[in-house]
């Protein structure tokens, strides 16, 4: 559409010339997770031999069992689990209601709400760990999985509101002012008509903070000791650790984010693309 | 309906909750870094931490650093995000499973791509694998050595495999918000490729090239857990000298002037480049 008629001969070269560069590109993204999915699944001794295999000759569990029964890594996996849920109930509650008014109400002070929201992404979110530690130590929350999830709901509200705000404007305000003609007050049609309509666009939401907060790993690392999330306790360990450590647990992150793009691909431009302008 | 003052007052409501709390976690510590930074336990104003974080040896390789990624990591990832988007718009057979390969790293941590890059690079890896399979290299060589160059690449290669999905993301829904008649117009017109690409979809681009630009740029100051599960300590950048000077130290003054410092660079490489884009466009449009 976008090209050119030229004669077929050509035609055809060219063509094939775009399918390679989309073929290169593709293996340059898919082709590491391959690999260290290679390793994470091989016993040790492969694992630590040279050369690597690219074809998986044995596939073990060896290497992973040693990394999910190396000291701590469970609890902190639970750790993780913990800040993530956390930080999407958070992120949810508070910034859902803000999206509904953007996306409902005319009223003063809306744009520079909006633009004040737009521009919190100009701020570097992970060094605000560095001042809270101080403010934490007084509130008792350091050393805390709620603390890391207060930190992680900071970094996530932004783009949580500015979505649930677009997915809002999706769900055909007619739809709630017919429920409110038939006798719903404001929160019951929100409840019985809004909300169903937009809990698939909320659910991609959700999920993309559960993944922000699943992968955070700086404000993680500072604000925890004991209670790490697995990133953070990896990222301490990491060069102390046996190299079949470091790639199971470098293929235990990943899990998690290629489900999320499973689920997520049908709402990734709307998360994403389209609605950060 | 008649709007009651109830119903006048409703959005400020549920706007309240996140504006408390970002005004609590967001905007409160980000005031505080500079108090850290800037003032002793008795409160004065001193710049004793800064002249400390400047003295320390390791500064100015980290901050040498921490720009030489960005500086070549940035363009980087917009020629291939670009690339990958025209490729997909391109209508090949199976864009949509390319689609979703390219947009696989969005959800991939930098700690998960330092790892993953790592089994590449290691010593013991698969670049040595193959480079040894062809013949291209008698014994395994060292990538990963203590502040050598290849590790600045493999750090490079990691990050622009991490981070370009979205940009690619950004840039693929620009393109589809594209008015097909505009490409049209250029063909009648006489205009190939290149030339369409450069006077119709790049102009037509802009908005999402900034948003992705200033996005970008700001995580890339912070970028931390790549370089630490590549290197090690091999190669020192900002973020990871404040990450150690809190976590090794304990000196969270000094910690909090590193924060500063990524603070003032990323807004001030926002405002340049909001400054310059727009000045670009003003011009184009006179």
């Amino acid at each position: 559409m976008t090209r050119r008629p030229a004669p077929p001969a050509s035609r055809r070269l060219s063509r094939a010339l775009v399918y390679l560069a989309a073929i290169v590109i593709a293996l340059y993204i898919a082709g590491p997770i391959y690999l260290v999915a290679v390793l994470a699944f091989s016993p040790r001794d492969v694992v630590y031999g040279y050369p690597k295999p690219i074809v998986p000759t044995q596939i073990s569990l060896e290497t992973m069992a040693f990394f999910i029964n190396s000291y701590g890594i469970l609890d902190s996996v639970k750790n993780s689990v913990i800040v993530a849920v956390l930080t999407l109930g958070l992120s949810l509650a508070i910034g859902a209601p803000a999206g509904y008014a953007l996306a409902r109400y005319v009223f003063r002070g809306s744009d520079i709400y909006r633009i004040l929201i737009l521009s919190t992404r100009a701020f570097p979110v992970v060094i605000l760990s560095i001042p809270l530690i101080t403010a934490y130590i007084t509130w008792g929350l350091d050393d805390t999985a709620l603390g890391v999830a207060l930190l992680h709901t900071a970094m996530a509200l932004p783009t949580t509101i500015l979505v649930t705000s677009s997915i809002f404007v999706g769900v055909s305000k007619d739809l709630e002012e017919a429920a409110m003609t038939m006798g719903c007050t404001r929160l019951g049609a929100f409840r019985r008509v809004a909300l169903p309509l937009a809990l698939p666009g909320l659910a991609a939401s959700a999920i993309f903070t559960f993944v922000l907060s699943w992968n955070e790993v700086f404000a993680a690392a500072i604000l925890t000791i004991q209670n790490q999330t697995l990133p953070a306790r990896l990222i301490v360990q990491l060069n102390q650790s046996p190299i079949p450590f470091r790639f199971a647990g470098g293929l235990f992150i990943l899990a998690p984010a290629i489900v999320f793009m499973l689920f997520a691909r049908r709402y990734l431009f709307s998360l994403w693309g389209v609605k950060l302008r | 309906m008649k709007p009651t003052r109830r119903a006048m007052l409703e959005p400020y409501i549920l706007l309240l909750p996140s504006i408390l709390y970002l005004a609590i976690f967001f905007a409160w510590p980000m005031a505080q870094a500079f108090g850290l930074a800037f003032r002793d336990d008795a409160g004065r104003w001193t710049l004793q931490f800064f002249q400390r974080m400047v003295g320390d040896a390791s500064f100015w390789p980290a901050l040498s650093a921490t720009a030489l990624l960005v500086a070549v990591i940035i363009p980087l990832q917009f020629i291939l995000a670009l690339a990958m988007a025209l490729l997909v718009m391109a209508r090949l057979r199976g864009s949509g499973a390319l689609v979703y390969i390219y947009a696989l790293p969005i959800a991939v941590s930098d700690l998960a791509a330092g790892i993953v890059w790592f089994s590449v690079f290691t010593e013991r890896g698969y670049l040595n694998t193959i480079l040894q399979g062809l013949g291209l290299l008698e014994r395994p060589f060292i990538f990963l050595q203590y502040g050598s160059t290849w590790a600045l690449i493999a750090v490079i290669l990691a990050e622009v495999w991490r981070a370009t999905s979205i940009v690619f993301v950004i840039l693929l829904a620009g393109l589809q918000g594209i008015p097909n008649e505009y490409f049209e117009a250029a063909e009648v017109f006489g205009a190939g490729w290149f030339q369409r690409l450069r006077r119709v979809t790049l102009p037509m681009l802009r908005p999402s090239i900034q948003v992705a630009l200033i996005l970008r740029t700001i995580l890339a100051f912070q970028v931390f857990a790549v370089v630490v599960a590549l290197t090690g300590d091999g190669v020192k950048v900002l973020a990871s000298e404040a990450y150690q000077w809190y976590n090794q130290w304990r000196n969270l003054n000094v910690a909090a002037a590193y924060a500063a410092l990524i603070l003032l660079i990323s807004l001030l490489s926002t405002g340049l480049y909001l400054r310059a884009l727009r000045s670009r466009s003003e011009a184009a449009g006179a």
